[in-house]
């Protein structure tokens, strides 16, 4: 919402900050600003970057809402599965974009909204928590680096950032896994898909996660096989699945499939 | 030569002293005993309690005190001094709750309140904290720890230990007398405490308060009978003990 009053602005005024809340409260629409969420769901949303008035290609700010990450604990620990497309409307930008930030060897961030905005938040947070580390002796549990991020940006909130991400470890209390993002909501789950391709994303995990105790195999393909369906029917989802196990041991990088390949793979098990 | 540097406590005096420093300790040195212990499942804090006036309200004179569920701390010194650090400390321990999302470690919060206490020996205008505390407690994973703190801002552990008056004698006592096997028994643990105390305290169990907490139970402040309990077991211990010597 406070996306939608940077690009609607000539810059960004603080001094009508107030005013602007307020114009919300009073019945201004989501959609009237070109915002929509996506199934009713604040958790995911997709931004259209096309904006009302005449300077849209000044104000091309390159955002990731055009993505689907996903997360989901299992008895092995977290697996963690990211598409790498950028859009800008309806241009890609980039089919090679990593959207899973290596925290340090035990925490794995992942990428949703503006690239900037997530990648400048979770390097502080690293500082942090090396820091934390150092002081205390001790790795940082889940539950506290996903604090330390969710106070970090809560001090912007309104301000502008764009933020969506799942902060994925694994600490004394087991397999951790919060999603984080800049309008200050900090849930802890078992699952979470975020972007404009979660959606489709959901229903194979949904299903795929019926069964209780998946291997880490099984668990690694319902991961790359959730993303690679959100890739076929969301435009703004696409390029290669990014996939990553935590353990025990910190995470380990498992693979990364062009979903093209993943398609024919795909297909020739139907046949 | 040592009057023209201890006005303002920021200064070094030529030999590499800070003279407020080591007038806290002094200051330190004049109040009552506290006795700290750590046993295997139970850790002890006893203090000596000052004869109290007959109209004064004995409950108010409280030198223990409760920082958390797991830990808790004694002090010696200037009382004034010490409630000012013990509610800082009070609400460190809740907002390390509310960031981390766990208690504090008896580590983190003897680090916390020793930055407090070193930060006062280093800025303009300023005394130092005439306290020395012995904070105790568990950690999170069940382990039993027993910090000093003292004006200087600095912190160890220990087994044992003894602050404010006769502070010396009390840990000479405890150095002759601690054993590491009897530190599994709770009743030993607290025995030693009050062992200890009773040296230096005159008229025996009446003036001493004592408190103990156990491994996962929160912090438990003995009553005046359980104390004279313990104090008439030790005494029955002692005479025993001096029984078998005339004998042999």
């Amino acid at each position: 919402m406070a996306l939608a009053s940077v690009l609607q602005s000539e810059s960004v005024d603080f001094s009508n900050y107030g005013r602007q809340r307020r114009g919300f409260a009073s019945g201004l629409t989501e959609t009237e600003l070109g915002l929509e969420s996506v199934g009713g769901d604040s958790l995911s949303f997709a931004l259209r970057t096309s904006c009302s008035n005449g300077d849209g290609p000044d104000r091309k700010i390159e955002f990731l809402h055009g993505t689907t990450t996903l997360a989901f604990k299992f008895q092995h620990g977290v697996i963690v599965a990211v598409d790498s497309r950028a859009t800008a409307g309806s241009y890609i930008a980039s089919q090679t974009v990593k959207k899973v930030i290596e925290i340090n060897p035990y925490l794995l961030g992942t990428m949703a909204g503006g690239a900037a905005d997530c990648s400048f938040w979770e390097r502080l947070l690293a500082r942090q928590c090396r820091v934390y580390e150092l002081r205390n002796k001790e790795r940082i549990s889940v539950a506290a680096a996903s604090k330390l991020l969710a106070n970090m940006v809560y001090q912007y909130k309104g301000m502008g950032l764009s933020m969506g991400t799942m902060v994925c470890g694994w600490d004394k209390t087991g397999p951790g896994l919060y999603y984080v993002d800049s309008e200050g909501n900090r849930v802890c789950g078992d699952l979470f898909a975020v972007g404009s391709g979660s959606m489709y994303a959901y229903g194979i995990v949904d299903s795929g996660l019926k069964q209780k105790d998946l291997t880490v195999e099984e668990a690694c393909d319902l991961g790359r096989r959730a993303i690679y369906q959100a890739t076929y029917r969301d435009a703004y989802s696409g390029g290669q699945v990014n996939l990553y196990h935590v353990h025990s041991e910190g995470w380990t990088r498992v693979s990364q499939s062009d979903v093209l390949m993943l398609h024919q793979q795909y297909q020739a098990e139907k046949a | 030569m040592a009057m023209s540097y201890d006005r303002a406590i920021t200064v070094f005096s030529p030999d590499g002293h800070l003279f407020q420093v080591e007038y806290a300790q002094e200051a330190v040195k004049k109040g009552s005993t506290a006795v700290g212990v750590r046993g295997k499942n139970v850790v002890v804090l006893g203090v000596e309690k000052k004869t109290v006036a007959k109209l004064q309200d004995d409950r108010t004179v409280r030198k223990i005190c409760a920082l958390d569920d797991n830990v808790f701390m004694a002090f010696a010194g200037l009382t004034a001094d010490a409630r000012i650090v013990v509610n800082r400390a009070r609400v460190e321990c809740q907002s390390h709750r509310l960031t981390v999302e766990d208690p504090v470690t008896v580590e983190y919060i003897t680090r916390f309140i020793s930055s407090i206490k070193q930060r006062y020996t280093q800025s303009n205008g300023r005394r130092p904290f005439g306290i020395s505390s012995l904070i105790v407690g568990f950690d999170f994973d069940g382990t039993p720890h027993l910090y000093q703190t003292d004006p200087s801002g600095t912190y160890h552990a220990w087994k044992a230990n003894a602050i404010g008056r006769s502070a010396k004698t009390v840990r000479e006592f405890l150095e002759k007398n601690y054993k590491e096997e009897h530190m599994e028994s709770d009743t030993d643990t607290i025995k030693l405490a009050i062992r200890a105390l009773l040296e230096v305290v005159q008229s025996g169990g009446k003036n001493i308060e004592l408190a103990i907490m156990k491994r996962d139970e929160s912090m438990k402040i003995l009553v005046q009978e359980e104390i004279e309990e313990y104090v008439t077991a030790i005494v029955k211990e002692k005479e025993e003990a001096e029984k078998q010597k005339k004998k042999t």
